[in-house]
């Protein structure tokens, strides 16, 4: 988490017909989300840290080099960097190997350490089979493939993508998350990912910056942002959090399986890998209700005990709370959305021991570092 | 001899196509990547050809080429007099007068590429040169294939600037538009006939090769 090790970055400064203006470091592990809205500056941010645009008023440090600031500004080309723009954007005169040797080759000229190799590159992302083909040959979700391995092979200590996904269409979009998760979970580069997808965010990123209209709203661990009630992203319909969780145990007589997070055990419907696996689920405010006693007759599966550590009034009849699981209040935080109607009546405030009633649980997959 | 005509207009064209594609590229590079403002206004003097009579471009072109112009401080740099009514001189107005046939067919080339590949290039670390010549130059090969032919063709075709700054010097600077006007005006019409059929073909087939050219680099385009 030390700026020293990871990306610090300050960008201040006119950017076409808005003004920039952020602020924030990254860890050197994992993936750092950027996530706003379309047009708040994100891309900007993302093409600043490779060089390709140079702003003014700038600050950038990674891994204890300065590679911007008043005095110097490194080129793009001598950035130990790959990027993967929104659209694939391969060579078009040269085959898929050509392109994925293209900054392999000028990497290793340059005297990179050879860290990922053809062969793995090509077999991690599915490539095997398309090395002789064009670029006019491919599916537009092939094409990103080979983008990202094109990047990877360019040995980079540092890979940022724009919004990968944003111009595949659906079926290409599922066909290339599980890659991606593989890269999260299998190499130890660093990620500074562009996005205005949340569910893509939450299910790649451990680490959040959260942009808007060019400035910084907040940055930290996703699940501190998530749960954080007073941030716009708590006031989106889909608003939930993501949390860490490993399965414990298997119900095969009803088809369960129980998974352990920090503060509960929770069941869910299903079978998600042995006991130990680490998966990461979701769980959205509006699926989880609050009760003052456990209520012992009812269909939800889950019914935990809660603390209530914190609320925010969303407009004037809802009320976004944040429990904390367990009785002592330490565990894993929840976001809760309640009428204000329903928070009055049972006058429910912070520091409240509650019941939480989770009606459903997504288990979005693999868990990632950190 | 019908051919030494012939012959010394192949040379011409050549070695005029030569040097304006290892001009015309730079400076078509730079038209379409350059942000200053005075850009325009070197490419109306690139196409000024366009519009001019041959002869107001030859009449200069002569003057600069003769003893007195730079064309002639730099002969006397080798013993000679001027490059006027030489070789040399031809190849120099055959490269101004079809500049604007080789440039603007790259400039739209390179245009077309956009910042993206370039970009790209950069992130996986090619160095500006490096750039141009692994990405831009084979990237715009379709307009650099048309602009060669249009060279190539227009030098061919030329007559006002040849015959003002080249004169009539039978296997020096008598190329064939100006054997064809001498065979007209000498009454031999077989071999004026010969050459003058000979340059409806060639030019068909030039015009064809460049549309060819472009309907395939249409279709290539992902």
């Amino acid at each position: 988490m030390t700026p020293e090790n990871g990306i610090s970055a300050r960008f201040a400064g006119p950017v076409g017909d808005f003004r920039l203006d952020v602020v924030f470091s990254a860890p050197a592990i994992g993936v750092t989300a950027l996530f706003g809205p379309s047009g708040c500056g994100k891309t900007t941010v993302l093409r600043c840290i490779a060089g390709l645009h140079r702003i003014r008023d700038g600050h950038l440090a990674f891994a204890g080099e300065t590679w911007q600031d008043a005095a110097h500004f490194r080129p793009a080309h001598t950035r130990p960097i790959g990027y993967v723009f929104q659209e694939a954007s391969l060579f078009a005169h040269l085959t898929v190997r050509g392109n994925l040797d293209y900054g392999r080759t000028r990497a290793l000229a340059s005297g990179r350490e050879e860290k990922l190799q053809f062969d793995e590159v090509a077999g991690l992302l599915g490539l095997d089979r398309l090395l002789d083909r064009t670029p006019a040959n491919l599916s537009g979700g092939e094409r990103q493939r080979v983008a990202i391995g094109r990047a990877l092979l360019a040995q980079p200590r540092l890979l940022l993508m724009d919004e990968p996904l944003s111009a595949l269409d659906r079926a290409s979009r599922d066909e290339i998350l599980p890659y991606l998760e593989r890269l999260r979970d299998q190499l130890a580069i660093p990620v500074v990912y562009v996005s205005h997808d949340l569910a893509e965010v939450e299910r790649l990123a451990d680490h959040l910056v959260l942009m808007r209209a060019g400035r910084v709203d907040a940055a930290g661990p996703l699940d501190a942002l998530q749960s954080d009630p007073a941030l716009p992203i708590a006031r989106l319909p889909e608003a939930g959090v993501t949390l860490r969780a490993a399965v414990a145990g298997h119900d095969e007589a009803y088809g369960l399986t129980v998974l352990r997070l920090n503060g509960a055990d929770l069941m869910v419907p299903g079978r998600f890998g042995e006991i130990g696996t680490p998966l990461r689920i979701r769980v959205t405010a509006s699926d989880v209700s609050l009760a003052r006693q456990p209520t012992a007759e009812t269909t939800i599966l889950n019914v935990l005990s809660a603390r209530i550590v914190g609320f925010a009034a969303q407009d004037p009849y809802q009320v976004m709370a944040v429990v904390a699981l367990g009785e002592n209040g330490r565990g894993a935080r929840l976001l809760v959305r309640v009428t204000r109607r329903s928070w009055e009546t049972l006058g429910l405030s912070t520091g409240q021991t509650v019941f939480a009633q989770i009606k459903g649980v997504a288990v979005v997959t693999g868990a990632g570092s950190g | 001899m019908i051919w030494t005509p012939v012959l010394l207009t192949l040379k011409l064209a050549a070695v005029s196509t030569a040097v304006l594609l290892v001009l015309g590229t730079p400076l078509a590079w730079w038209l379409a990547r350059s942000r200053v403002w005075w850009k325009e206004a070197v490419a109306a003097l690139v196409a000024l050809p366009l519009v001019l009579p041959p002869t107001v471009l030859g009449f200069y072109l002569l003057i600069a080429l003769g003893p007195n112009g730079p064309g002639g401080v730099l002969a006397a740099a080798w013993g000679a007099r001027s490059l006027a009514f030489t070789f040399a001189g031809l190849v120099i107005g055959s490269v101004v007068f079809s500049l604007p046939f080789v440039v603007q067919p790259i400039r739209n080339a390179f245009e077309a590429i956009g910042d993206r590949p370039l970009d790209v290039a950069a992130t996986l670390g090619a160095s500006p040169l490096d750039r141009f010549l692994t990405v831009a130059i084979p990237l715009a090969r379709p307009g650099l294939l048309t602009a060669a032919v249009l060279g190539f063709a227009h030098t061919v075709g030329e007559f006002g600037v040849v015959l003002m700054i080249g004169g009539n010097i039978p296997g020096k600077t008598q190329v064939l538009s100006i054997a064809v006007l001498e065979m007209v005006e000498t009454l031999q019409w077989r071999q004026a006939h010969l050459l003058a059929g000979g340059m409806v073909v060639f030019a068909f087939a030039v015009i064809l090769a460049v549309s060819l050219i472009e309907r395939r680099s249409r279709e290539q385009r992902p």
